[in-house]
Parts: C-alpha cells; structure tokens; sequence
C-alpha cells in the first residue's frame, strides 16, 4: 500500500489513482484480504475487509444507477458513522456524483436548506429517525425523490414511493448488473482528479450554512501530504466517531484510510464511544478540545472516588509527569530526581491510565478547533500520549499546519505541512495556498469571492509566524484592532493567557485606539481565597479580596507573567498590559456582563465601567466606582468601592538569538 | 396440536373473581385481548388492576371463572408454566437482579428456552455451547432493539430507575412472549423517558407482533398508544372499548377522568 501511498503524492496525478473509487478499487487488488472497516454489531466487532468495502460499494452504485442516478447528481448522507454510509459515499463518486453528508442531529429545516440547496436527488440515511425527517422534507424538496435506508427497524409499515431498503437496492444493483454488465467500471473510468468529491455545509455561527466544495485531487493531495509529513502507515486505526459531515471525519476515515489502506472502526452507538475506545484502542486519534477535557474530567471525577493513599498516589505522579513536560515544552532541564521517578510513575499511574482510555497505542493524536487549556494539553502529553495541535479548515481540506514530532509547543499550532503555503496579510490575517485549496462554495460566487484569492484562502484568522516558523493564531481577524500607535491589539489572546493562571477567573482587555493595553481582573475567589488562607490573610467578602494590596501583588505577577511571554513575540510585544485593576465585583450573566456560556461581552461592559476605563487612562492610582448588582432574587442594588490600579513593567525583547 | 384461528383472541378471560377474605379484588371481571392488539387497564387505585394482571400471569388463582390463553383453558396453571406458555410479565416495582449485569438479567429471560445438561453447560461445550451463542445473539438483539448497548456490562443496580424498567422489558422480550403484561411500564418516568418507552411498547408491538396489556395511569399514554381501553373500579369493569369512546363514557368519567 506504500506504494499507493507514494505514487498519489505526485502533483500530477496518475489516471489509475486520481479517484477515491479507483483507490478503493486497487485497494481490493492488493491488500483486498486485509481489514478495511470494522463496526460493532450486536456486541462483537465485526470486519470487512477491502474487497468487501469494494464489492459494497459497487452493489450500492449499481443499485443506484438502476433508479437513474446520473453524473453530477447529489446524494444527501445522513447517519452515525456506519460502513454502508462510508460505501454509500464512494458508490455516489463511483457513479460520478457528489456525496453531501449531513450532521445527523439536523433539524427538519436545517437538512431542507441544505438539500434545497445541494438540489439532492437521492438520500443515503441510517435509520427511521432520519427518514421521518427526509420524508417531510421531501414534501417541500420535489427534487428529492429517492430515499435508501440501512436499518430497516420500524420500517414495515412505511410504503412511501422512492423508498427502498439498502437491501432492497442491493438486489435491485445484482439485476441492474446483469443488463449493463460494464457500466461500474466505464463510470469510474470516466471520473477524473478535478471533479467534484465531496461538499461539505460549514454550520456557520452567523447566516446560512455554505456547502465547501473539495475534490478528489484536493483531498487526494493534501490527505497524502499530512500522511507523509505525519509518518502514517498502513497498519493504523482510527476510530471513527466525529460526524460524518464534519470534513475531518472525511479526511481521517475516508480520504486517508482509503489512501494508506488502514482500517477505521465504526463505534456501536453515540453512547458506547468511550468503551469502544478502549477496546480498538486507536493508534491515530482526533478529537476536538472539548472531547479531551471529558477524558479528563472523567478520570478526575474517579480519582476523587479513590481511597486516600490511591488518589495522593495518582496526584503526586500527575503532577510531576505535566510539571516534566511543562519543562520539555519550555526546552528546560529536566531534574534528575523527576526522571528517575517517571518510570515509575509509568507503571503505577501513567500505563494503567492510558490503558483505560484506550489511548495506549496512540502513536499521535491531535486537537485542533479551538484553543485547548494549557492543564489539558501536558495532562495528556504527561502521560506519554503524544498529542498534538493541528490548524485546519473545511476551505483547505483541514490539514494547513500540525505540530511536529519533537516541535511540539504550547502555544502555537505547528508549522505548515508539505505544499502548504502561509502568508500574513496587512490586517494580521492569516492567508494559505495549497493543493487542498477547495473548488469554492457551490452555488455562492458572492462568499467564494470573499473567501478565496487568487487561490489563496482568507482564514478569517489573525496570527503570525514566528521566528521558528510555526503559526500563531492569535483570534478570530475581526475582533483583532490596533492601539493608537499601530500595534496589533488581540484581546482574546490576552485575556486567554491571562486566564491560564488558575487565580485569575475572567480578564477583559481594552487598547483599541489607546496608547496601550488596560486590562480588568476578575480574581477566582476559590483559589485566591485558599491561597488566603494559607497566608493568615484576613478578609471578608469578595470585594474585600479582591481590593487586598497582597492580592495586587499576586495578580501582579500574573501580569508579568503575561507580558514576560509576550516580551519574547515579535508581533505582539507592543501590546503588553501596562496597567490593570482588579474588579470588586465578579463578571455575572445576570447583569448581562458574561453570557451564559461565559464569553465576555466587551461592549456593554465598556459603557457599564467607562470611569474605570478612563481611571485606567489617565493616571490615577485609585478610583471610586459606583455599580448597579442584581441580586438572585432579582432586586437590584449599588455598590460603591474603592478600586486600586496598578502599573506593570514592560518585559524589554530578550536579547536577540 | 391444531393451530388456533387467528381470529380467535390470545387471551379470553371469563367472570374472573380474586377474594382476599372479605375483599373482593377482582369481581365477575370479563375480557378478551385480540391478536397483536395493546390493551390498556385503567383505574383508580385499588381497582384491582394489578390483581386481575396477576390472575393473569397466574401469580393468583381465580376463585370463579375461568382464564382461556390461546385458545386453552390455563385456571389452574402455575407461574413457571404461564411463563412457558408464552406470557411474559414487568414489574409496578422493578424486580431486577440487582447485582447482576444488564446482559445477565436478559439472559435470564431466556431461561425457559434453554435445554441442555448441566454438565454440558458447566463444559461449555458441544450443543451447550451452540446454544448459549443462540440465546445470547437473541440477547444482543434486544439490546439492539432497545438501544441499551452502552450499559451491557453495568450492573442492574446501578442504573437510574427509567432504564432499569427498560431493562425488565428487555429480560421480557427475551422470553419471546406471545402476550406481554405491563404493570405500570411508565411510572415514575419524566417525559422523555415515556416518550421513549411509549416507542419502545410500540414497536415491540408492532416488529414482533406480540400482544400487551398494560396498566397505566397516565391517560396520555394510554390514549396514544393502546387500541382498546378497559376500565376497572373496585374490582368491576365498566367500560371497554376504543380510547376515544371510554374517554367519553359516562361511567367512567364519574369514577376515574374526574370531571373533563
């Protein structure tokens, strides 16, 4: 399979391997006995090999052809991950069509956009659940005419025209067969590199999803590039339990598995994925920040149900593994008591652990989506799971940068994989060319216009490469300013490192058109308030706290922290936070100024603080504020204080390497 | 044994009685389930519903009349040969194996159809070993059809008490029963947990043919999924007949709807 592997790198890419369809095809020549796909079923994991998933995916599009699919026609997938989903979409690039794959937790109306839109002729689904949507979505869709299931639980009673059982299309595939004996292999013959592999629909947060258009050359290249540049081989499994519309279930269980040849393992249900896990135990595994975070959440949650010498056991090696890989990330020394005491930290906590997560044979494994927490990240990578960041997305057919073996940093998200191009452009955004670059979005000149450039890509994200040459991205471009002076001003970026020390609980920071950046501090009363404790430090209320001059000193810190980590970044080293006040009230959603899901909202609390603001400004080194709280029951009150503000230092530039 | 005509009901039960002492929990009670049907018993408390579904699975003797199951007289029959006849029961209160796992307790459904020797069973071998992969592939159906195959291996114990029911339905089905018997499958259920027990009776219904009975307070339900309605108060019937005919029978909202 190396072999396939390496002759698909090629820019030009040959006849006999320019399709997934074809892949799949001299997959089932040569490697046809090996395991393919596997899926649990009745409690027993059970495998196809490679000329079973060809054989399948023949009978399906033969199937399909006998109900007049045609070239260009769009079938809407829609299911959890099963193998007859993952044959459904290489029959529909078989017969020269395009898979659109839809998130199986859809709405009615948001599957109706997109099969409006799509203009989908046929439907692929899973289970009843779906049908039910797919037929009343096809009372308003008239284009929509053909529905086939896989699960043919509670079915009987449904006699709707247009639908038809998988099994069904199966038989109606053999006898279609036998009139058009040759039609399969002249339909794959007729498909080429440039045609239209897949659309993926981004649920954008705003506006109306856009179906992201990628080819089979797109995906060919750029899933073989990060193979290569990865060191993947044939002999990995994934398990396959992100949706299947998401573009990186496509990459990874699809585009990669069909082009090194490894097997994908499709978990029983959404509920048992953690359970099958452990028992495929991955050897290449992605999962999403907020998928890592419940790993972790699960383990703490049973060691705090552990006896009292267990859990001090556990707590004592977690700490030195992250506190060791805190140094390997920062390039310092090693104590040698902390190396010495690593194996065996291995054989009391770190092996078992990952031997319950089933994440012991993970050779890498990545996170990508969004900013993971510093604790997250060396908790993992503690444990000698070797996980690492990835920047990626739907546009460029995910892989854009991946943090190298060895290169692996906390703060950045990798240097940009073979053939990918990065650029900054004048406004900070971060720009890329490279063969993943996709077709556009179908049916939307207008947003492919925005977003693509002379074959560049628009990210939408601002970020910076670094003198090492790996990519920061810093926030989304449009909440990215500059100070008065010009500096690029990156809120997000900071209140995020702010918030990485475990004493600061909300930061909120100004500077846009200021001489500089200000920054408010929201103190975490638990932490600040145990570390109180410990030093006979008497107080009485949160605002009390919060005004301690030692509370100032520690939150100082921080700040210095802060701006040391920034000193050592060439783009951001203006933007250091040279003043700042700690709040005598915290954030809350009840007086609007956090929202539920405890994003800052910066506007409305610039207008409710603007003395502080202006206080912060203009010199001053204490500042009286009045401030309306809304009580639980609802009843509002004021509350006056007096706020302290205090100056911090600039970090110079270490002196140059 | 000639095959009962289908349009013969499963279950004919005649002017039963049931006495405690004094009491009479089941007075003169008459009904009749058709094939495939799902009946639903309704009531105030104490009407005796429980009593009548125990008669039933002959847990209770009748002391008059007379109790027909598929088209033979069974009166006088016990438990275990119910059971074997093909009437499965659940529980108003969860009777579980507590310690044991979801799978076992299912397994223990399929009790009645296991024949073999202990020494084969204990060997694990030869036609015992065919066996147990049978009844257990027929476990792993109903774990399937009931969507519980996150908790296979969890003790019954463990689980919150809507799952739990839907695990006694589980070890239900796995005696392949021709008619099931429900004694209150929703109570003490939020609405999601009903909504999804309600499909789950549905489809049983509906996939397997088997015919319900089922005893239930909320009225909701019992309109929605039952096709016939059958109404006892102290110990009598009195009514009997299609949800939206009981629901305006006067009888009924005197004694039990309350004034609608």
């Amino acid at each position: 399979m190396d072999a396939v592997a390496k002759s698909t790198g090629a820019r030009a890419l040959d006849r006999e391997r320019d399709t997934f369809p074809k892949l799949v095809r001299l997959n089932a020549r040569r490697i046809g006995a090996k395991v393919a796909i596997r899926e649990k079923d009745l409690g027993i994991w059970q495998s196809s090999t490679w000329s079973q998933y060809f054989a399948e995916a023949r009978l399906i599009a033969l199937g399909l052809a006998s109900l007049g699919f045609a070239r260009g026609d769009r079938v809407a997938i829609v299911g959890d991950n099963r193998p007859q989903l993952y044959w459904a979409v290489m029959a529909a690039q078989a017969l020269g069509g395009v898979p659109v794959p839809i998130y199986q937790d859809s709405i009615e109306r948001e599957m109706e956009y997109i099969i409006e839109h799509a203009e989908a002729r046929f439907a692929v689904v899973e289970d009843q659940e779906q049908v039910d949507k797919l037929l009343s979505v096809r009372a308003r869709c008239p284009h929509l005419r053909h529905v086939v299931y896989d699960d043919p639980r509670g079915m009987r009673s449904y006699s709707e025209p247009g639908l038809v059982s998988l099994d069904e299309l199966r038989e109606l595939g053999k006898k279609f067969e036998v009139g058009h004996p040759t039609h399969f292999d002249d339909e794959v013959a007729r498909g080429a590199a440039d045609d239209v592999a897949i659309i993926c629909y981004t649920s954008g947060t705003t506006g109306a999803p856009k179906g992201a258009m990628l080819s089979h050359r797109n995906l060919i290249a750029t899933a073989h590039n990060a193979a290569l540049f990865e060191g993947l081989g044939g002999d990995e499994e994934v398990l396959s339990y992100l949706p299947m519309a998401w573009v990186g279930d496509h990459i990874f269980s699809y585009a990669q598995a069909i082009i090194m040849g490894f097997a994908i393992n499709c978990p029983e249900s959404a509920a048992t994925v953690l359970s099958d896990l452990k028992e495929i135990a991955p050897t290449y595994f992605f999962g999403p920040p907020r998928i890592w975070e419940s790993l972790l959440t699960g383990v703490m949650v049973r060691v705090e149900d552990a006896a009292r010498p267990k859990r001090a056991m556990v707590h004592f090696f977690l700490r030195l593994a992250q506190d060791i890989e805190r140094r390997r990330l920062g390039r310092q020394p090693v104590a040698l008591w902390q190396r010495l005491l690593y194996p065996l930290g291995s054989l009391l906590v770190y092996g078992p652990l990952k031997d319950n997560l089933g994440l012991s044979r993970v050779r890498r494994a990545y996170t990508a989506g969004e900013a993971i927490g510093p604790e997250i990240f060396l908790f993992f990578r503690g444990l000698g799971v070797n996980v690492k960041q990835l920047y990626g997305m739907t546009e460029a057919s995910v892989f854009v940068t991946i943090q190298r073996d060895g290169d692996v940093r906390l703060d950045t998200v990798g240097t940009p994989i073979t053939d990918v191009e990065i650029r900054i452009s004048d406004e900070g955004e971060v720009l890329l060319r490279s063969p993943g670059v996709f077709l556009g979005y179908a049916r939307n000149p207008d947003a492919t216009r925005e977003t693509l450039e002379d074959g560049w890509i628009r990210s939408g994200d601002a970020g910076f490469l670094d003198h090492d040459g790996h990519l920061k991205i810093i926030d989304r471009a449009k909440d990215v300013s500059r100070l008065a002076d010009g500096t690029i001003f990156a809120p997000k970026f900071l209140e995020n490192k702010l918030k990485f020390s475990s004493y600061v609980r909300e930061a909120v920071c100004f500077g846009q058109g200021r001489p500089c950046v200000t920054a408010f501090v929201n103190i975490d009363l638990t932490a600040v308030g145990n570390w109180a404790e410990r030093r006979n430090i008497a107080y009485t209320s949160y605002a009390d706290l919060a005004q301690r001059v030692e509370v100032y000193e520690l939150i100082h810190r921080e700040v210095e922290r802060v701006n040391r980590s920034l000193a050592e970044d060439t783009v951001l080293r203006g933007a250091q936070v040279r003043r700042f006040l700690i709040l005598h009230k915290e954030l809350d959603p009840d007086d609007e100024e956090i929202t539920r899901t405890r994003k800052v909202r910066r506007g409305y609390i610039a207008q409710k603080y603007a003395p502080l603001i202006e206080a912060l400004y203009s010199g001053q080194d204490r500042v009286q504020v009045e401030a309306k709280v809304t009580y639980e029951d609802g009843r509002t009150g004021t509350m006056r204080a007096d706020v302290r503000i205090r100056d911090v230092d600039v970090v110079p530039a270490p002196a140059a390497r | 044994m000639s095959e009962p005509s289908a349009s013969e009901p499963l279950l004919e039960v005649d002017a039963v009685s049931v006495r405690f002492g004094a009491l009479i929990a089941v007075n003169q009670v008459s009904l009749r389930v058709a094939r495939g049907e799902i009946v639903a018993i309704i009531g105030p408390n104490g009407a005796g519903k429980t009593t009548l579904l125990n008669a039933i699975s002959g847990f209770y003797h009748p002391d008059e009349g007379r109790i027909a199951f598929d088209g033979k007289d069974r009166t006088r029959l016990q438990p275990p040969d119910v059971a074997a006849l093909g009437i499965a029961r659940t529980f108003q209160n969860v009777a579980l194996f507590r310690g044991m796992s979801v799978l076992d307790n299912i397994m223990t459904g399929r009790l009645l159809k296991m024949h073999g020797s202990f020494l084969l069973e204990a060997l694990y071998w030869g036609p015992a070993k065919r066996q147990e992969l049978e009844h257990r592939e027929f476990a792993e159906r109903i774990i399937d059809f009931l969507e519980i195959q996150a908790i296979r291996k969890t003790p019954a114990g463990r689980l919150p008490y809507g799952l739990q029911k839907r695990v006694e339905l589980a070890r239900a089905l796995a005696a392949e029963p021709k008619l099931l018997l429900l004694d209150e499958p929703m109570a003490g259920m939020n609405v999601e947990e009903k909504e999804d027990m309600c499909r789950f009776v549905l489809d049983t219904n509906r996939e397997f043919g088997t015919t319900i009975a089922l005893i239930e307070h909320d009225m909701g339900v019992v309109m929605d999924i039952s096709d016939r309605v059958v109404v006892l108060d102290y110990g009598r019937k009195i009514a009997d007949g299609r949800p939206e005919e009981v629901r305006r029978d006067r009888a009924v909202l005197d004694a039990y709807l309350g004034v609608a």
